[in-house]
């Protein structure tokens, strides 16, 4: 782990969990796997602490455990997961787009709480869209669990590992930690249960949900306090079928900017065909031939078998070539991910050197190995500065220097020095860059609110009296007295701030996608 | 790569390799030496990219402010402890509210599984029945809680919650003005009045 990672990771603990529990995390991040007394021993922290922080980090899928001989378990931190809660808006807002508003909830809901029992989700995101509704309407828990059904058949949400039903003919004291089971046949394996009721508005213990339970309790009861139908089948929210999904939005949308809106659905229509079909790893997915992918075109599109091949082989001679023609179609991923990692490459080449830089860039990545001369003669740009612009991007990293010596002996005399660009070893330095540029942004953003503190809560302490006062029915005159308490630079002092924040969240955003298109390329590069 | 030779002073220094292959050309000047570390924040060359707005960009980014918020509120947001205090110097009624939380604590052991809720429920009814020995203590909502405490109990991701609830009845118990516990709650009132 790299310190950058480690960095960021610190800061995104220490936000959305708080310092004891970024304190422990962060440590088992950099030492790798440890026993509880190790690390309360070597973080200074109580017992107690440290047993509370590692029970939050493992409810949220952040840390590991493993029972060693000699019964002594060890906890691991997951650091590329913690890295995963930079994502977590982007998540919540696909989920909102295939799924509306239920799902967005039920997502939100998972993500905030790491994992949790159907029954349990399905009444809280009830509670809270009724919520939202109009008075007298209340919200169904069937619709609710509808959506949660869908949202695992597509493979958005699944089981977590479950703990082995063990005999209980085990002779001697029970190991001091479960070893979960991940079968795979059940990831997706929904409950039957049937769960009755609607949400609620304010906080009341009436009953609400009566159940056929699994396997283990078959009692039907409409009791208050029965036990939860479900109990032991836990959810969570399958971030690796997110990526997918946002692997094939930047797909798409990349067709779609290169050729035209018919070849874009043409893909996607690809894509979706073998969506459950391709596991996540795959460089490529299954072939699919050109009638199968003309039968699932949707129904808007009127386009001839004709000329559903016409479109299909000029994507396959695409000199970009994404894709692979031979009886039927292959979608290569991994060339697809490097396409993708160097249109980012080129771009911010471009944006942090200008243009002319950009076409030297390009230029190599063409030609693959170039001289000097040569860059100078094909860029058409001249000595000096194509020499310059070359050094800059040298140093940055972003091209490097290939040595090919005439003589055994290396003399640097007698070598020929080619500039090239290595994709996989830029994309790995510009990764880096990103994770130190979110971790400046959050640091930043940091310090912003705190340098404005008080000002913050001045404002906050006046809404709420506003407020107050507001519900009590007070006068317009006494709601403007208090209004002017907040002075009109201390007024414009806010709006700067939020503007800043704003833009600085953002930021925050707009580089986690950079790191998305940037960690697929690398990840898909090793399977190989 | 290419070692620099002498001749350090004597116009530019000799070099080892023909300096012409790596686009150096003769009477060219070589960029000045750096004598300091680049500036902190150099100034940039070309203007940044304009961020995503629009409809999209705009909800997301409210997404992330709430979630921001949210995550602050749920029970998963360890606050850092009130600090151990010399026990001989205070008053002992005050002890014992800390005896309860620790009792509390050790029922959280190590990984629970579901397997593992009888054997908590049962810890914790034991507890209980600690706790309601020492019923001069104990209030009237703090047996409400308890109840509460026992149904969610179920949830096993609200086990740990139990503490964060007897933290905050604190704050609640103090505005019903409870003769019993004001001292404790003042205690951490105090502590935390001091500027």
């Amino acid at each position: 782990m790299t310190q950058a990672e480690i960095k960021l990771c610190s800061l995104l603990l220490q936000e959305h969990f708080g310092e004891i529990v970024e304190k422990i995390g962060v440590h088992l991040i950099r030492t790798g796997s440890q026993p509880l007394r190790v690390i309360a021993h070597d973080t200074g922290t109580s017992l107690d602490q440290v047993k509370k922080a590692l029970c939050v980090l493992i409810q949220h899928n952040l840390v590991t455990y493993q029972v060693h001989k000699r019964g002594v378990v060890e906890y691991e931190a997951q650091c590329n997961r913690v890295l995963r809660m930079l994502r977590y808006p982007r998540y919540i807002y696909t989920a909102k787009t295939l799924y509306s508003d239920t799902g967005e909830l039920i997502v939100e809901e998972l993500l905030l709480n790491g994992k949790m029992t159907m029954s349990a989700v399905v009444k809280k995101v009830a509670d809270r869209l009724t919520e939202t509704m109009e008075d007298g309407k209340t919200m169904d828990y069937a619709e609710v669990s509808n959506t949660f059904v869908r949202l695992v058949d597509t493979h958005f949400v699944q089981r977590c590992p479950l703990v082995p039903a063990t005999e209980n003919s085990d002779t001697g004291p029970p190991p001091p930690a479960p070893t979960l089971v991940v079968s795979e046949k059940d990831m997706y394996l929904v409950p039957k249960l049937s769960l009755i009721g609607k949400g609620k508005r304010r906080r009341s213990s009436d009953e609400d949900a009566t159940g056929e339970p699994k396997a283990k309790r078959p009692k039907q009861t409409t009791d208050n306090k029965e036990p939860i139908p479900d109990d032991g089948i836990y959810w969570q929210a399958n971030l690796d079928r997110f990526h997918q999904h946002f692997r094939d939005q930047a797909i798409v949308s990349a067709v779609a900017n290169r050729m035209d809106q018919t070849s874009s659905e043409i893909v996607r229509t690809m894509l979706r065909m073998s969506e459950v079909t391709t596991p996540s790893g795959a460089p490529f997915t299954q072939p699919l031939s050109s009638n199968e992918i003309f039968r699932s075109l949707p129904v808007g599109y009127n386009i001839s078998k004709q000329v559903l091949d016409q479109y299909l082989t000029l994507l396959a001679d695409d000199p970009v070539s994404l894709f692979f023609f031979l009886f039927s179609f292959f979608y290569y991923l991994h060339k697809a991910l490097g396409s993708l990692a160097t249109a980012t490459l080129e771009s911010v080449v471009q944006e942090r050197f200008g243009s002319r830089c950009a076409r030297i860039f390009r230029l190599v990545l063409q030609k693959k190995h170039l001289e000097q001369k040569q860059v100078e003669d094909f860029a058409m740009i001249p000595a000096k500065e194509a020499k310059d612009m070359l050094y800059k991007m040298l140093s940055e990293n972003f091209i490097s220097l290939q040595e090919i010596p005439k003589t055994p002996d290396h003399a640097p005399s007698r070598t020929f020095y080619l500039y090239t660009v290595n994709i996989l070893s830029a994309a790995r330095m510009l990764l880096h860059r990103c994770y130190k540029s979110v971790a400046n942004l959050i640091e930043r953003r940091q310090f912003e609110t705190k340098e404005n503190k008080r000002l913050l809560e001045k404002s906050q302490r006046v809404e709420a009296i506003i407020a107050s006062m507001q519900a009590t029915g007070a006068e317009e005159a006494q709601l403007q007295e208090i209004e002017e308490m907040i002075t009109a630079p201390e007024r414009q002092q806010l709006e700067t701030l939020k503007r800043n924040v704003n833009k600085l969240d953002a930021c925050e955003i707009q580089v986690d996608e950079t790191i998305f298109l940037l960690e697929s390329y690398i990840e898909s590069t090793m399977k190989r | 790569m290419a070692s620099r030779g002498g001749g350090r002073g004597c116009g530019r220094g000799q070099l080892t390799f023909n300096v012409e292959a790596v686009g150096i050309g003769k009477g060219d000047a070589l960029p000045p030496p750096t004598l300091q570390p680049s500036p902190l924040f150099p100034p940039l060359e070309f203007r940044p990219v304009p961020l995503p707005s629009g409809e999209e960009g705009e909800y997301v980014l409210a997404l992330k402010q709430e979630l921001r918020g949210a995550m602050r509120q749920l029970p998963y947001f360890i606050r850092p402890a009130v600090p151990k205090r010399d026990w001989r110097r205070l008053p002992r009624e005050l002890k014992i509210r800390v005896r309860k939380l620790q009792k509390e604590r050790t029922t959280i052991i190590l990984p629970k599984r579901p397997p593992k809720t009888t054997e908590d429920k049962e810890e914790t009814i034991q507890k209980l029945e600690t706790l309601e020995k020492k019923e001069e203590e104990v209030t009237s909502e703090e047996d409400e809680e308890k109840e509460e405490e026992e149904e969610k109990e179920e949830e096993e991701e609200e086990e740990y919650d139990e503490e964060e609830h007897e933290e905050e009845t604190d704050y609640i118990m103090s505005y019903f003005d409870n003769g019993e516990d004001f001292g404790g709650d003042s205690d951490d009132n105090m502590d935390e009045a001091i500027y």
